[in-house]
């Protein structure tokens, strides 16, 4: 990122650096071994059919809720190009991300177009509230 | 009993009504049913002679007619008989043509015009077409014939499915295999029983293999590839004697070695089977005598294929033969009366005993000044050669690497120049020229050399809409004949398909994760009166499945049939249209208000740069529409931001109308013809936000001058004066640039607007998703579309305003309704909450 024409530019966002691609958004900093059980929101924060973002035990997850009733959660940026995978489209099978389609497929977190795979985390609803181990 | 290979069921039979003394037709009689006889009774009934002739066929063969090419596969155990069968039985019937398959024809008499066949028949003729081929030379060696004149059980020749047949029974109980012969034949056979596990000795009369072809230095090289197979190789040796009485049991050579076998393949070569025409007092030297309208001595008796001499060469490759068809077919049915044939330049590219073969014109230099540029590497089994004369190539020999064959056949065809530096014609050199690809190849440059198919054609039949390898095989049979150019017509097919090829019916599908082509969808939707993307997938997806890459097609289509009434998922929405802004790299998003027709105010301006400002945009860009895009802004800004610019949206990230770029027009330029700008703007006030298959980009311009681009627009709009307007359709200027097809000349700004509305409607309910305008016209045809929307012809003009005007109907900003109240909560929540957004460059 070290384009001549970028150089006289100058950030008008507080923090920002320039030209920061988002793929250097750091990746999943999560420690192997048993995880710790977040409550991260309510379920109708989650409109049906789609995912949102949360942070749990500070780590920013997406968690998506199917309209067969399933829940899933993952990782919120895609291993690919950092695409915010919460944004993304779904079926009972798979999340495509919304930046360069790439699929993942809820099983196992392997990509069906050969990216590298996404972290899976357990994910459950008690009492409307969601629950997911990181 | 043998079976008949493209026979029909047992007991199956057809009344034959013989010749009807009423019937007017002439008669046509052709003899011989191969690759020449039968082809060109194809070439006939396409020239619509069915009902012209009364067509009868003789074959020796009690079969169909079948790729004879193929025969070695089938002996390699690689392809099953069926799959070489060209016409089956029933084809004859199905097309009128009396097949007499079995009987030979003994001879003609010219004078009564009356062929006599081995039956005992007598069928008189109009016309006479010999196209019987060649058979197996079987050299005159002592044993190799019993008492009665036949072959010596375990003698083969190979030419027929039956000897094919025979042969592979053979190969159960025989071990040890001599084959005669080191042509192409010799070499295939020799191969094909090595792979049956048979231990294999080819004896070869001359110094090198494939002498007809190769120079001597490419025919050793040959030589040490069939080896490193396991197969043993003599050459310049003579097979003398064959051994054995009841059954074959080996070769004698004539320098006094023996080879023992229990089988012998005889593949010393063709000879062209003439004596029909010798007996019917044809004139006849190696072969029949034709002249350049494939006739010969006798004016209503002509031969093609391999059976025909023409101006002193005989051929034995079945292009030749396939053009002789087309030629006399066109001379017969009257097609072109005066079509003549004038030779084939022979190209021939194969592979042989697993080794990549392409031969054109001379293999070696034959004058003083001939350049010959050789390039051999024994060790690769790699020998690559030219024969440059005059500045033009007239040779090519390619042993073991034939990436270039693509390129010297061209060059070979067409005497096209040559580099400077010869060796550029045999290696590509490391200085970034590249390879002739496919997509440099030009449109006429031939790929399917048996059936004459260029690179246009393939792409002609991609264009018509063959989504698959098979569908444009089918449609042009390239590929068909020998096989060696499939590899290159997939390349084509996939090139001219721009990577979009599918190898099964979902090619037909709207989307991927419903089995109906889009009319038949539409059907069903509008029956079962599905009005949700999730009721769509439970009616009609297979096991009411839903499918991710399906979803953003279907919202379009629902919305498209349903307008207002469709019931709105934002889960099968892509995130741009849930949150009506164009996503980025780093998960920000653009901004595009619209501007109508590109036209602005002061005040649009101002709060646009307060907007800006406010929310710190990274960057403020004119786009190519002739808008403002501000571009970086975070989702959760969205809904104020648009609050704060109180414009609508410009639809700049959907699958819908876009813009429509205008021109200055008369009210300011000094050349304007029309009031370009306000159509543009009331275009753009009509149509705005209508969803369709794909984007769809248009222009209004004052004149033809074209300072908008209207030319390249799915939609154009050209002021010619008079107050008249041309009417474009199906331009582009993208990825893919064309240049649009004048649909209408009209009158009015009002009409103008009717006929976008219309076309744009029959787009929308035709195309499929994801068809830009530029495929989408093609593939209709121009005139067609003209038909449908200027002359009504299908009676749907007035169904496509009222759609249209459903859609209008239904528009809503989906700025002011968002904003004001969000569609799904959390709409507009960022979705990586830990990431400071915007990461792309600020400026």
């Amino acid at each position: 990122m070290t384009a001549p024409h970028l150089e006289t530019a100058r950030p008008t966002t507080p923090g920002t650096e320039l030209g920061t691609p988002a793929t250097d958004v750091p990746a999943n900093t999560v420690a192997a071994g048993p995880g710790v059980e977040h409550a991260v929101g309510r379920l109708e924060e989650i409109a049906m059919g789609e995912g949102r973002a949360f942070v749990a035990g500070g780590v920013q997850v997406a968690v998506f809720r199917l309209r067969d009733g399933s829940l899933h959660a993952t990782q919120a940026a895609c291993p690919h190009a950092g695409g915010p995978l919460a944004d993304g489209q779904t079926d009972v099978d798979v999340l495509v991300c919304p930046l360069h389609l790439y699929a993942y497929a809820w099983s196992d977190g392997s990509s069906t177009s050969g990216a590298a795979p996404i972290r899976l985390f357990p994910v459950r609803e008690q009492d409307g509230t969601l629950l997911v181990t990181v | 009993m043998t079976t008949i290979l493209g026979g029909r069921p047992e007991g199956l039979t057809s009344l034959s009504l013989g010749d009807d003394e009423f019937d007017t037709r002439a008669r046509l009689v052709v003899v011989g049913n191969g690759m020449a006889g039968a082809r060109f009774v194809e070439e006939v009934l396409e020239r619509g002679g069915g009902e012209q002739f009364r067509i009868t066929v003789f074959g020796d063969e009690p079969h169909g007619n079948y790729n004879r090419i193929m025969l070695s596969p089938v002996l390699a155990g690689e392809s099953h008989e069926d799959e070489i069968v060209l016409n089956s039985h029933d084809w004859y019937d199905d097309n009128g043509i009396h097949l007499r398959a079995g009987v030979r024809v003994e001879r003609a008499d010219t004078a009564a015009k009356v062929v006599y066949g081995s039956d005992g028949s007598a069928t008189p003729y109009d016309h006479l077409v010999l196209a019987t081929g060649s058979y197996s030379f079987i050299p005159p060696m002592t044993g190799i014939r019993t008492g009665d004149g036949g072959l010596l059980p375990g003698v083969y020749g190979f030419r027929t499915i039956d000897e094919t047949r025979a042969m592979l029974a053979a190969t159960d109980s025989c071990e040890r295999a001599v084959v005669m012969g080191g042509g192409l034949l010799g070499l295939e056979a020799a191969r094909a029983l090595q792979g049956h596990g048979l231990q294999v000795e080819l004896v070869h009369a001359m110094p090198w293999l494939m002498n007809a072809q190769l120079d001597a230095e490419a025919g050793a090289i040959l030589k040490k590839s069939v080896e490193s197979l396991g197969i043993t190789v003599h050459l310049g040796a003579m097979a003398g004697e064959v051994l054995g009485t009841e059954h074959v049991e080996g070769v004698l050579l004539k320098d006094g070695r023996r080879l023992d076998c229990d089988l012998l393949v005889v593949a010393a070569g063709v000879r062209p089977h003439s004596d029909v025409a010798v007996r019917s007092g044809l004139e006849v030297e190696r072969a029949v005598i034709v002249d350049d309208q494939l006739r010969t001595d006798d004016p209503d008796i002509y031969a093609i294929g391999e059976c025909a001499q023409h101006r002193g060469s005989v051929y034995g490759l079945v292009a030749p033969a396939w053009e002789h068809a087309k030629v006399l077919a066109d001379v017969l049915t009257g097609t072109d009366p005066g079509a003549e044939y004038h030779g084939s330049r022979t190209a021939t590219k194969l592979k042989v005993a697993g080794v990549d073969v392409a031969v054109m014109g001379v293999s070696t230099p034959e004058r003083d000044d001939d350049e010959f540029l050789v390039i051999s590497e024994p060790r690769r089994g790699v020998h690559l050669s030219v024969v440059i004369r005059e500045d033009k190539l007239v040779g090519a020999t390619l042993l073991g690497d034939t990436r270039k064959v693509a390129y010297l056949t061209q060059a070979f065809d067409r005497g096209t120049p040559l580099p400077e530096e010869r060796i550029r014609l045999l290696v590509d050199l490391s200085d970034g020229a590249e390879e002739v690809g496919v997509a440099e190849m030009p449109a006429d440059s031939q790929v399917c050399n048996c059936n004459g198919v260029s690179k246009g054609d393939i792409c002609g039949a991609v264009a018509d809409g063959c989504g698959s390898v098979g569908a444009v095989m089918d449609r042009t049979r390239a590929g068909k004949g020998c096989g060696s150019c499939k590899s290159l017509v997939k390349q084509i097919v996939e090139w001219a398909a721009d990577g979009e090829v599918t190898e099964d019916a979902s090619a037909s599908w709207y989307v991927p994760g419903i089995p109906m082509a889009k009319p038949e969808l539409m059907a069903a939707i509008r029956e079962q009166d599905l009005r949700s993307v999730s009721s769509v997938f439970a009616a009609l997806a297979p096991g009411g499945k839903d499918d991710a890459k399906s979803k953003m097609g279907l919202t379009s289509l629902l919305r498209m049939i349903w307008g207002s009434e469709y019931e709105q998922e934002n889960d099968a929405k892509f995130i741009n249209d849930r949150v009506h802004g164009n996503i980025q790299r780093d998960g920000t998003f653009s901004v595009v208000p619209q501007i109508k027709g590109g036209v602005t105010t002061p005040a649009q301006l101002r709060k646009i740069a307060d907007v800006a400002e406010k929310y710190e945009v990274p960057m403020v860009k004119i786009t190519g529409g002739q808008r403002i895009d501000l571009l970086g802004v975070r989702k959760e800004d969205l809904p104020d931001m648009w609050n704060d610019l109180g414009m609508p949206s410009g639809y700049a990230y959907g699958k819908s109308f876009r813009t429509v770029k205008t021109c200055v027009g008369s009210d300011f330029c000094r050349f304007g013809l029309g009031d370009s700008t306000q159509l543009g703007i009331d275009l753009e006030t009509r149509f705005q936000g209508i969803e369709s298959p794909a984007k769809m980009k248009l222009a209004v311009v004052g004149c033809p001058r074209n300072c908008a681009e209207a030319y390249v627009k799915d939609i154009g709009v050209v002021a010619i004066g008079n107050g008249k307007w041309e009417v474009y359709v199906g331009g582009a200027a993208g990825a893919t640039i064309r240049k649009g097809d004048l649909l209408a000349t009209v009158d009015s700004p009002e009409a103008v607007i009717e006929l976008s509305g219309r076309f744009m409607q029959y787009y929308r309910e035709n195309a499929n998703w994801l068809e830009r305008t530029y495929d989408f016209v093609p593939r209709i045809g121009l005139e067609k579309i003209k038909q449908v929307l200027l002359e009504d012809s299908e009676g749907i003009c007035a169904d496509l305003d009222a759609g249209m005007q459903r859609s209008i109907d239904a528009y809503t900003d989906p700025w002011g309704q968002d904003a004001a109240e969000p569609a799904t909560p959390g709409q507009f929540r960022t979705s990586l909450p830990l990431v400071d957004l915007p990461k792309v460059p600020v400026r």
